[in-house]
């Protein structure tokens, strides 16, 4: 399903105005970048892992068609029944059939970024099948109509107090409390009924293991068991991507996702989902679905360069970590995945003509590569989209609406301006006449540039000598 | 890499060259006063990082190219700044990864040393501090700070002085939200990031701010003056000098 346009700038405009919002990111990123500093104290180790991390994904995706066959052999044998979709829209489709085979109008869900993807929930609804998210940040910002504002902490642009008013208004007969563990054991009654009633559990996959045909789930609060054990039929949806060769490429992964997300060694629960429920066994779904989107995967994959989007284990490191992300949340970003890999996935999967100007906002400070696990080169694929934004090219693997920035004025200025520094006399005359201007700049009609610029800080003067002139009349050498 | 050379290459930088041509001078004397002479290329311009990072790559390697011309000879590229830094060391052979220039622009890129780097890991000045007791802070560039890993240089440069007091930003490693063409196509977070850079700045209660790159300084310097807060932004090689000469 496609979004509604954008308007990037109101949305940036609105979100830094948002004094309440503003605390509340800094507080939570803060935190979280506090948990992952104490857990991977040790810089050298951190490095070793992260290159093992590194590795590990890069191993897998260069073999990605084979394990994905693997992948669908091994499920296969094992008794899971993996269905592949092209789109969003294909993976609905397939969803809804299995739900609807099944008569049933209840889904519980556990938290899952591609389920957002595809907007499933409302897809759903819409054949008036209700699916409730059971992880904590999901319940809450379901009641609230909201999408998750960051992919590992989906309301964490709310505080306490927003969440107390929000459990008073929305859920029936619960009186109004900002006591944590208050909070926790009300929503732990809501959901615990859901659990019962709920006759289909879709879930996510953090990684799926080709060698044994095994569905991995990290979480913390036990929901994503319950989606995946209580319920007759689990249904995991998965982005292709997320596939790993063997069964021992999960520990180093597992501990690099927990680490950088939230600091953890381990999370709390850690699913290992192989099979439905074999003869004999007493619990356990009796089908377990898997569905494989590609939604732009396989497009991505054909680039050696932006290939390396895909390693991305969704830690949400580059968010915790981004001035920017700090400074917008995720929702200002207006698509599924924000933040630093969002800028860098959702222009490749929605195309620059629509989500181009995410690649925009970054500095290119790189405090995001210096944090992620699995080193992915956000800031030159940044650097990539911007050029194709510009660059419109025959070559087959360019970014869908390649070219779509490009316009004469920009262009003419960056010619001019490489033409200019190309040329030493030029160069120096351009130099001269700047100088003349000195510091009267700011007396100029503040348009343009200047105004940009001008708004938020006073303009630099211009040196009534440039320092080429300055070096000659000290008699510095020019060899 | 001599230990220690005789000759050394000065890359100004374009803002420099054309806004703090001071900070290009004091640059040069520090080189001097160890006894290295300097060479100014007059036909040295921009790193070309500007298009780069805008998206024009073609116009970068042009501009890039201009410098590989201008710098011809084996001595090492002093350079003031960690972000253009970068740009010699780091990019131009990625940029020129696939043309004739490809070697060259390698061999230019190791050449390529931060002032500070320069001053310490090579020439390992000792600094003697004649001025008057003074409190200081510090904002490192992010180029400096994750790609060039020059910003201990820096400051140890800071810490030789003994009558300079360095307190340093509780944010240190956050970037001041210059980002070049970011600072003109995303104003609004700009001014946000540089706000709060401001606010950390003035809790230091420190009465000049120091880096080691021109753009963060022109960034910062602009948000203080827009607010009338009298903390001058300096680069540390006129800061530095400063200090030696009492």
């Amino acid at each position: 399903m496609a979004e509604a346009v954008v308007d990037f700038p109101r949305n940036f405009a609105q979100a830094l105005n948002n004094q309440q919002l503003r605390r509340n990111l800094r507080v939570a990123m803060d935190t979280m970048g506090m948990r992952r500093r104490t857990l991977f104290a040790d810089l050298e180790a951190f490095e070793r892992l992260r290159v093992r991390g590194d590795a590990i994904r890069q191993r897998a995706l260069s073999k990605l068609p084979e394990l994905l066959e693997q992948l669908e052999r091994k499920c296969t044998e094992n008794g899971i029944q993996v269905h592949w979709a092209e789109t969003p829209a294909e993976a609905n489709q397939i969803c809804l059939d299995i739900i609807q085979r099944h008569h049933a109008t209840r889904v519980i869900k556990g938290k899952s970024m591609v389920s957002e993807e595809m907007h499933l929930n409302h897809f759903l609804a819409e054949h008036d099948i209700e699916a409730l998210e059971t992880d904590l940040g999901e319940y809450i910002i379901q009641l609230d109509h909201e999408t998750p504002s960051h992919i590992i902490v989906p309301a964490i642009h709310k505080n306490r107090d927003q969440i107390a008013r929000l459990f008073h208004e929305k859920i029936p007969n619960t009186p109004y409390t900002e006591v944590v563990e208050e909070l926790n054991t009300i929503a732990r009654q809501v959901l615990r009924e859901k659990f019962y009633a709920g006759e289909v559990g879709v879930s996510g996959v953090n990684f799926a293991v080709a060698e044994t045909g095994t569905l991995c789930l990290v979480e913390n609060e036990g929901n994503g068991r319950m989606c995946t054990t209580a319920p007759p039929v689990h249904i995991a949806v998965m982005g292709l991507e997320k596939v790993v060769e063997r069964l021992e490429d999960v520990p180093p992964l597992l501990r690099l996702l927990t680490g950088s997300a939230t600091g953890q060694l381990i999370t709390t629960y850690f699913n290992m989902i192989t099979s439905p429920r074999q003869p004999g066994e007493k619990d356990g779904p009796r089908e377990v679905h898997l569905v494989l989107l590609d939604n732009g995967r396989t497009k991505i994959w054909a680039d050696p360069e932006l290939r390396q989007t895909l390693k991305c284990i969704r830690c949400g490191a580059c968010m915790n970590h981004c001035p920017v992300y700090t400074r917008l949340g995720g929702h200002a970003y207006g698509y599924v995945y924000p933040g630093p890999i969002g800028s860098i996935l959702t222009p490749q999967l929605e195309g620059l003509e629509n989500a181009g100007a995410m690649a925009t906002a970054s500095t290119f400070c790189g405090a995001c590569e210096e944090v992620c696990p699995v080193k992915i080169p956000i800031t030159a694929i940044l650097r990539r989209l911007r050029t194709e934004s510009y660059r419109q090219t025959a070559a087959p693997n360019a970014v869908k609406g390649h070219g779509c920035k490009r316009n004469l004025a920009e262009s003419l200025a960056w010619q001019g301006w490489a033409f200019s520094n190309a040329t030493p006399w030029l160069n120096a005359l351009n130099a001269t006449l700047l100088g003349l201007t000195g510091s009267h700049l700011s007396k100029l009609p503040q348009v343009g540039l200047l105004k940009r610029w001008g708004q938020s800080r006073a303009l630099p003067p211009f040196a009534s000598k440039s320092l080429h002139a300055l070096a000659k009349e000290k008699g510095i050498s020019d060899e | 890499m001599p230990t220690h050379p005789e000759k050394v290459y000065f890359f100004g930088t374009c803002l420099i060259d054309l806004c703090y041509p001071q900070a290009g001078l004091a640059s040069m004397a520090l080189l001097q006063r160890e006894g290295i002479q300097v060479v100014y290329p007059q036909s040295q311009s921009c790193c070309g990082q500007p298009a780069y990072n805008a998206g024009f790559p073609e116009e970068a390697k042009k501009v890039a190219r201009q410098q590989l011309k201008a710098f011809p000879k084996d001595y090492p590229i002093v350079v003031p700044s960690g972000s253009c830094g970068g740009m010699l060391k780091h990019h131009y052979p990625k940029l020129f990864a696939d043309e004739p220039e490809a070697a060259e622009a390698r061999r230019f890129a190791s050449r390529v040393l931060e002032l500070s780097e320069f001053l310490v890991k090579v020439l390992d000045v000792k600094l003697e501090d004649r001025g008057q007791p003074i409190r200081v802070t510090w904002h490192s560039s992010c180029s400096a700070l994750r790609e060039m890993r020059v910003i201990e240089y820096s400051k140890s440069l800071l810490r030789q002085l003994r009558n300079v007091e360095l307190i340093e930003l509780q944010r240190e490693r956050e970037c001041c939200g210059f980002g070049g063409t970011f600072s003109i196509k995303q104003p609004d977070i700009s001014a946000a990031m540089v706000a709060d850079k401001v606010m950390d700045i003035e809790q230091t209660r420190a009465t000049r701010l120091l880096s080691g790159d021109c753009g963060c300084l022109m960034n910062i310097d602009g948000a203080l003056r827009h607010r009338k807060i009298p903390i001058p932004a300096q680069h540390i090689a006129e800061f530095l000098l400063e200090r030696v000469h009492g």
